[in-house]
């Protein structure tokens, strides 16, 4: 289902059906995420992917423009270097541990020793949250921070150029 | 949106469910999941939903603009002041420990709420930010057009 | 070569190549479409592709979900899927989703200046106005 969904995105012309379906993608994975025993994940997802980001991408429409124009340039050379890359990155794969073995090296470092440390050391039932928030404390301030510049960065260019607008008409008022 | 009669009272009823559930979540992050990210998002939903059906002006009266950029700062402060606190009293940046120094666990307790405070207080403001910067800007659309 | 074409070792990879070819898609629609949206959904789609390889690679089967109960009494035979995966996919979401509007934000600021959101368009009257910034420099030095 998410395959299908990902791939009308890439036949549909109307920009409007575009960001539903997105929003779509993002419950059906956050259900995909849920699949997988990460629910924190699986929450974040369907309240951002399918709330807000939803939200922003309609009010953006509103803004630009609703339909996509139609390009009739042949597209051979993206396709052939998208199927190049994708082989190259399934050619990886097979050296990959199999799916859900619980010996991988990604399994058998620090994963199973914060799950070992938490009930002595933090004490907090959620693992993710003892994570999040205390062993990696620094990435997470980081990540606020990223946040934080980002919001900043939307103010500037969106808000900024309003008022200045509005300063214009004032101006022109004035002047004529 | 003067005519949405039922669309107007269904939100009058969600939105203090979605406050309640957004402030659950964020405080008891640390036993179910859920945390400050998630809290802080559900909490800006709140904020949108109404500005969405009640006009972007009655919600800049609940939450001003210029509390929302105040916000937005103070959240990365609580976080980062947690750290500095920590540094002052003889710890590493960031050891939850020096909150509580006789208990450790205690302490670390404390500092993981304080920092999902931060976080949440940070996520709330950008998002509720960015969507006033966007709703600012959009023509007002006309009933019919819905 | 045998040990390539058992059932095991196909469903073992499954997930990894059925996240590549959702990564493939993104990426197709990032570089082949000219549309500012298409894009950033394209984006979207890879971003959530990947946030997927992380989380599987963190699953153990057999496990249940890193939540402790709340006595804090851990059954140690009882296991859990891998906690750390799940931290950095969960930041990385809501990390995506600002830099995402930043994009939006960027997005209406082009149509505002170029009146459209189609990627060729833009190049075209880029050029233009070059060539007549071109042209009026020519002028001047004549």
């Amino acid at each position: 289902m998410l395959i299908v969904t990902a791939l009308s995105v890439v036949v549909t012309r109307s920009l409007f059906a575009i960001v539903t379906l997105s929003g779509v993608f993002s419950l059906l994975s956050a259900l995909l995420f849920v699949r997988m025993h990460a629910v924190d994940v699986a929450f974040t997802e369907a309240a951002v992917g399918a709330g807000i980001s939803t939200v922003l991408m309609l009010g953006t429409l509103a803004l630009t423009s609703r339909s996509e124009r139609s390009d009739k340039k042949p597209q051979i050379a993206p396709l052939f270097l998208v199927v190049l890359t994708g082989a190259l990155l399934i050619y990886g794969t097979l050296d990959m541990p199999d799916f859900g073995a619980p010996d991988t090296p990604a399994q058998t470092h620090v994963g199973p020793d914060y799950i070992e440390r938490i009930p002595k050391e933090i004490d907090v039932p959620n693992a993710v949250t003892a994570i999040l928030a205390s062993y990696r404390g620094y990435d997470t301030l980081g990540e606020t921070a990223v946040v934080f510049t980002a919001g900043i960065g939307v103010l500037l260019l969106m808000s900024g150029l309003a008022r200045r607008r509005k300063e214009d008409e004032e101006d022109e008022g004035g002047s004529s | 949106m003067r005519h949405h009669l039922i669309l107007r009272v269904i939100t009058k009823l969600l939105v203090g469910t979605i406050f309640l559930f957004a402030l659950y979540v964020q405080f008891h992050g640390d036993y179910s999941p859920g945390g400050g990210f998630q809290a802080g998002v559900i909490m800006a939903v709140g904020f949108i939903i109404y500005g969405l059906v009640f006009t972007l002006k009655k919600a800049k009266m609940v939450f001003p603009p210029w509390l929302v950029h105040k916000i937005v700062a103070l959240g990365v402060l609580i976080y980062a002041g947690t750290g500095v606190y920590s540094l002052l009293t003889g710890y590493t940046f960031l050891d939850y420990s020096a909150i509580d120094p006789h208990a450790p666990v205690h302490g670390q307790h404390l500092g993981i709420l304080i920092v999902e405070v931060g976080v949440g207080v940070t996520v709330t403001g950008v998002m509720v930010a960015i969507y006033y910067a966007f709703a600012a800007r959009a023509p007002n659309l006309r009933d019919q057009d819905w | 070569m045998a040990e390539f074409l058992t059932s095991d070792f196909v469903l073992g990879r499954l997930n990894y190549w059925f996240f590549i070819f959702l990564m493939m898609i993104g990426l197709y629609i990032v570089i082949a479409k000219s549309n500012l949206m298409k894009k950033i959904v394209g984006l979207n789609i890879f971003q959530t592709s990947v946030f997927m390889l992380y989380i599987s690679i963190g699953k153990v089967s057999g496990g249940t979900a890193p939540i402790f109960p709340m006595d804090m009494k851990v059954d140690p035979t009882v296991t859990y899927s891998n906690p750390l995966p799940h931290v950095l996919i969960l930041t990385a979401i809501v990390v995506g989703v600002a830099t995402t509007s930043l994009g939006l934000a960027l997005m209406v600021r082009i149509r505002e200046n170029f009146y459209t959101i189609e990627e060729h368009e833009i190049a075209e009257q880029e050029q233009e106005i070059m060539l007549s910034e071109l042209g009026l420099k020519k002028e001047e030095d004549v």
